[in-house]
């Protein structure tokens, strides 16, 4: 089943699908001629800066703007008293018409109740950027401060401070995944409990590409260009903050440098757009520094679980509870999506008769907790394969043979979503990772080390779903238009962002039509006043969801041709196909003409001329599981706290793989992110102030190239049946079990285990001190 | 875009000071990797700057009849490296300068720069002043230049024929010397005084000779890293290779200011070498480091992390030397990133079948 080796040619009938064919955009990237928002930006545009809050919670009482007023070069300034009255909400999910779906509306353009250490309150515009940044520096803002809180627990408790009336105990949602009876069952005699609290971290996604836009008017229209991942809903979002028809606001999204869930959401955007409104449409720029982009765009949701199982000496679970508090920060963006995702994947990767799950996300003057590759798995995998492998150190089971015994079995089907698992994914996975890293082998040989270093191994699987559907609508368009040499123009509203869709488009497209690749222009700017409607990139649903416009418009656009072309060829439709670029009769192979000789008479035909364009707008009503496993090898220094990670593997069932290259590439970029969401990435906040006090690139420890191992990835290809070319997830689960998989190899080799995430040498000194590997003083 | 007020451009030794002179609020700029995050952070907005990039002289290593090393100040970090003299003679510092940030900051960052930052963490630091290095500055009024605390610093040594590149300036300008340890004056200060600038950094060959070092530098990554702790350490064994003739011990963030373990090196010069000694000279550093607790890294980690790194260097350095540690196993050696030990023979490599 692991094709990952195979040759790199066609198969299974497709020409393109299944090759490591070159992206579509990257002699452009390489030669450094791509253009992004900033490079699109005239350098005459004025410049915004804002003005952030000092306090982590307070009311604004007034603000003094006469000095920065006074500063040659300032055309305006504005703040959280200017701004229209009415909230908008900045999450990037498609719309809901019914009331009680729709995305929490609680932000302002600015504010005046600050609800986070750097909120925002004012904004300035000037010629250029210094001149902003004196202007900003020279504003005095009064504040009413109050009582602030960081923790989601301590911000559940009576008479914690409240950041939004509507919600009591701050609590923004509270969902429950119940079934059996958990109090009855856990009564059996002779069942053992483990339990555990299991921490996560607030990360951010450190694209390359800062958070960025412009915006000006012209007619009437207010244009808004973005790095963002979903140009038609920040369209949405910018035209409810400021209360304009939606039809007057226009996206455009250019090539983009990452956003890993950080830009699926209105950042700046609606405030670019009402400052432009506000100096008379000219062209505004408002550009997040690398600190903006930690301190006031979105991070990943920490979340801390409370898991406790009960278990026969087996193994078998009897019944399980999980209780899971999501820090959502000051306000709702995504929400309680994040959190109720991760905790119904619990009774889904291991079904259990008795179960009882509660999930609360709970505003605190955090900054936003948001989308970020992966939705809340990472963080539910790292506590529950954790607490699985501490449910076999208790019993001494083997963890291999335990999670084949206890994991989702094939023909599994969720009641909910209707996803089933069709193929036996997790052995097959299983079987491909311990193999490449010798798990059965090293597990055994690395116990009861003594010693300085120790070396470990261990592993984790996991449970992803590819697309929103049945929680969201699920939706996708494409367009398709031939040109007069018999190449297509393919357009789709879901967007490159750096993981390769175009090069995946392009590939079904050329393949589905019958044209080569080369035939196939990816128009790959999406812009609201032309790309057809599509909700962007998000989830891991590029393929899955474009995939299926796609095939659709391609078919329909196929037959238009073949219909059309009996006039010149005097052959009926049905006897005709498209291979190569030419259009061929299919009872012989004869080639009759290429499509470019058609695409050209036809356009140019006096008495049947006709512009051959096919539109086809997709509604999805499937979801597909997407499964894999990770497995980690390391070597433990007990004296200096730290580990090294010796090697990766991940091995994952995504269907059919489109291009082998870019989803190995892809696959290694999640692996390299759960090595830092492992060993050293953490936001650390201020507890006096609530101030971000590691906001930048040097104190916030992204992993680099020299802290990576040999990233080893494997395909087991089993095509899913409801996707129109066989794919399932693939961009964001890579960085689900690495964090569990190195946590369960340290506990491998030393002993010690970890109950929250970043290991860091900070946490590694205090527990082998605790465990009595390092000696005092 | 970059707030700055004026910027002077020196191209000689002798501009440098006159500008000095001239503008003294200016802040000398060499390579920029640290001043122009200062003046984007805030601290140094709006700052005039003196910019010495063009001041070649300042550029090189090279070495006087004497065998003192001179390393000019504007030499890169990328270029300490290289540098054939440094890896011969004091290859430490060329480990160390390899490990500042990325090879971006490397190529731009300057040594002067790195010691003239006056921070603790500065990876060249620790190894210099392990090495006793000895720094140049030039200009400042005569009287600075004659006054004898200065020369008595420097262990009573005026320069005679200064100058990193050799060519001196036609004006005659006044040298100063001052031993490193003696050149930070607190966190972030040095002892360049007004109309100074730095100009290179001198090793004697008593410091070099015969001595073999190590640098550790701790961090929470292996690239784009500031030390959590820095440890260098410089030994020189015995004939037989069995006694510490000599041992220098020097830190980064064990305290304020690059610091040296004086008490620890004296306890222990003519020690035998043994794992006790190894150990011994581990817990007596502590008396002597005094990180502080930061939310970077709390104070107990860092010195379990002084304790440690000295022991993990100073094994490294004697074997370095050609020396064996009496009674040392080899899993608990130091510096297991540079020596090959197999602990698990029988797991085979790190990969597995494909």
């Amino acid at each position: 089943m692991n094709r990952s080796q195979a040759p790199q040619s066609g198969r299974e009938g497709f020409m393109t699908i299944g090759t490591s064919v070159p992206r579509v955009d990257s002699y452009d990237k390489a030669a450094g001629r791509t253009k992004y928002v900033d490079d699109l930006c005239s350098s005459r545009a004025l410049v915004a800066k804002i003005l952030h809050s000092n306090v982590a919670h307070a009311y604004v009482k007034s603000i003094d703007t006469s000095e920065a007023e006074k500063i040659p070069g300032v055309v305006g300034v504005f703040t959280c008293f200017d701004v229209p009255e009415w909230p908008f909400p900045t999450a990037g999910h498609p719309w809901s018409t019914q009331k009680d779906h729709q995305d929490v509306c609680d932000r302002h353009l600015l504010t005046r109740h600050v609800r986070y250490y750097g909120d925002d309150v004012a904004a300035v515009v000037a010629v250029d950027e210094v001149t902003a940044i004196h202007a900003v520096q020279a504003i005095k803002v009064e504040y009413e401060v109050l009582p602030f809180v960081l923790d989601p627990q301590e911000a559940m408790k009576d008479g914690a401070v409240l950041l939004h009336k509507k919600y009591p105990h701050n609590i923004l949602a509270h969902t429950r995944n119940c079934h059996g009876n958990y109090e009855e069952a856990i009564r059996e005699p002779g069942l053992v409990k483990v339990e555990g609290w299991y921490d996560t971290p607030t990360v951010q996604h450190c694209h390359i590409e800062n958070a960025e836009c412009f915006a000006y008017m012209e007619n009437g229209i207010i244009t808004v260009v973005a790095s963002t991942q979903i140009p038609h809903i920040v369209r949405r979002c910018v035209a409810m903050a400021l209360g304009v028809d939606w039809g007057k606001v226009r996206l455009i999204k250019p090539y983009i440098g990452g956003g890993f869930g950080d830009k699926q959401d209105a950042l700046y955007e609606p405030l670019c757009a009402w400052l432009t409104t506000q100096v008379g449409g000219r062209p505004v720029k408002l550009e997040c520094t690398r600190e903006e982009t930690f301190a006031n765009c979105r991070v990943r949701h920490a979340i801390r679980y409370h898991l406790i199982s009960w278990v026969k000496p087996d193994g078998t679970l009897v019944a399980r509870k999980a209780e899971c508090y999501s820090n959502q920060g000051a306000y709702a963006s995504h929400g309680h999506g994040v959190n109720a995702k991760g905790m119904n994947s619990i009774p889904q990767l291991y079904p259990c008769p008795n179960i009882e799950c509660d999930s609360w996300t709970v505003f605190t003057n955090m900054q936003v907790a948001g989308a970020m590759r992966g939705y809340g798995m990472p963080q539910v995998t790292f506590a529950l394969e954790s607490h699985v492998q501490d449910i076999c150190e208790k019993l001494h089971l083997d963890p291999m043979e335990y999670h084949r015994r206890a994991l989702m079995p094939v023909g599994f089907t969720d009641s909910f979503s209707k996803n089933e698992l069709y193929s036996d994914t997790f052995n097959e996975v299983l079987t491909v990772g311990e193999r490449a890293i010798g798990f059965n082998r090293k597990y055994k040989l690395y116990r009861n080390q003594t010693g300085r270093y120790r070396r470990g191994v261990g592993f984790a699987a996991f449970w992803y779903n590819t697309a929103v559907w049945p929680i969201s609508l699920e939706t996708s368009s494409c367009r398709m238009i031939l040109n007069q040499d018999g190449s297509v123009q393919l357009q789709v509203g879901e967007t490159e962002i750096g993981q390769g869709a175009d090069t995946a488009f392009a590939q079904m497209a050329a393949d589905t039509i019958g044209v080569p690749l080369d035939k196939v222009h990816v128009v790959s700017c999406q812009d609201t006043a032309v790309t057809p409607y599509g909700t962007g990139a998000y989830a891991s649903r590029q393929t899955y969801a474009a995939g299926m416009a796609i095939r659709g418009c391609a078919e329909k656009f196929r037959q238009k041709i073949l219909e059309n072309a009996f006039p010149y060829t005097r052959m009926q439709p049905y006897l005709m196909d498209i291979a190569d670029g030419n259009i061929i009769r299919n009872t012989d192979g004869r080639k009759l003409m290429s499509l470019g000789e058609f695409a050209t008479m036809k356009l140019y035909d006096r008495e049947n001329n006709e512009h051959i364009t096919c539109e086809k707008s997709t509604q999805l009503k499937t979801n597909a599981y997407s499964f894999g496993c990770g497995f980690a090898e390391v070597e433990v220094d007990t004296q200096l706290c730290r580990v090294k990670v010796l090697k990766l593997v991940n091995v994952h069932d995504a269907g059919r793989i489109i291009n082998p290259a870019l989803a190995r590439a892809q696959v290694q970029g999640g692996m390299s992110m759960g090595i830092g969401y492992a060993l050293s990435e953490k936001m650390l906040y201020d507890p006096k102030t609530g101030r971000l006090l590691n906001g930048n690139l040097l104190d916030y420890k992204l992993s680099t190239p020299m802290d990576h191992p040999s990233l080893e990835v494997h395909f087991v290809e089993n095509p899913e049946p409801t996707s129109a070319y066989g794919t399932k997830a693939l961009g964001e689960p890579p960085v689900i079990p690495v964090s569990p998989a190195i946590r369960n190899a340290i506990l491998n080799a030393t002993g010690v285990a970890c109950m929250e995430i970043p290991m860091r040498p900070h946490y590694l000194y205090e527990k082998f001190r605790e465990a009595g590997l390092i000696g005092e003083e | 875009m970059y707030d700055i007020g004026k910027i002077y451009e020196a191209h000689t030794v002798e501009e440098a000071v006159n500008l000095r002179l001239e503008h003294p609020e200016a802040v000398i700029i060499a390579g920029g990797s640290d001043v122009l995050i200062k003046v984007r952070s805030g601290k140094l907005a709006g700052a005039d700057l003196i910019s010495i990039q063009g001041v070649d002289e300042l550029r090189g290593v090279h070495m006087e009849k004497d065998g003192t090393l001179v390393i000019g100040s504007l030499t890169s970090f990328s270029h300490i490296t290289a540098d054939p003299l440094i890896g011969s003679c004091i290859r430490v510092l060329g480990e160390a300068a390899d490990k500042v940030g990325g090879p971006q900051i490397r190529a731009v960052g300057t040594v002067g720069g790195n010691t003239c930052n006056g921070v603790t963490s500065a990876d060249t630091a620790s190894t210099l002043l392990a090495y006793d290095a000895i720094v140049e500055l030039a200009g400042g009024t005569e009287d600075e230049g004659r006054t004898g605390g200065n020369a008595e610093n420097a262990g009573g040594q005026m320069a005679r024929n200064p100058g990193a590149g050799g060519a001196d300036s036609q004006r005659r300008i006044a040298r100063r010397l001052v031993p490193l340890e003696k050149f930070y004056l607190g966190p972030g200060r040095t002892d360049v005084r007004p109309g100074e600038i730095q100009t290179c950094l001198r090793i004697p060959v008593e410091s070099y000779e015969n001595h073999y070092g190590f640098y550790i530098k701790f961090g929470m990554r292996n690239a784009m890293e500031i030390a959590t702790v820095g440890c260098s350490v410089n030994v020189k064994l015995s004939e037989d290779k069995k006694y510490l003739d000599d041992l220098r011990i020097a830190f980064g963030v064990a305290g304020p200011v690059p610091m040296r373990a004086h008490e620890t090196e004296k306890k222990f010069k003519g020690a035998a070498l043994t794992a006790q000694t190894v150990t011994e000279i581990g817990s007596s550093v502590l008396s002597e480091v005094h990180p502080r607790d930061s939310w970077r890294a709390p104070k107990n980690m860092r010195r379990h992390l002084c304790r440690t790194m000295t022991q993990d260097a100073l094994c490294e350095a004697v074997r370095r030397a050609g020396g064996m540690i009496a009674g040392m196993k080899a899993d608990q050696d130091g510096a297991r990133d540079f020596m090959d030990i197999t602990l698990f023979p029988d797991a085979g490599a790190a990969d597995g079948q494909e």
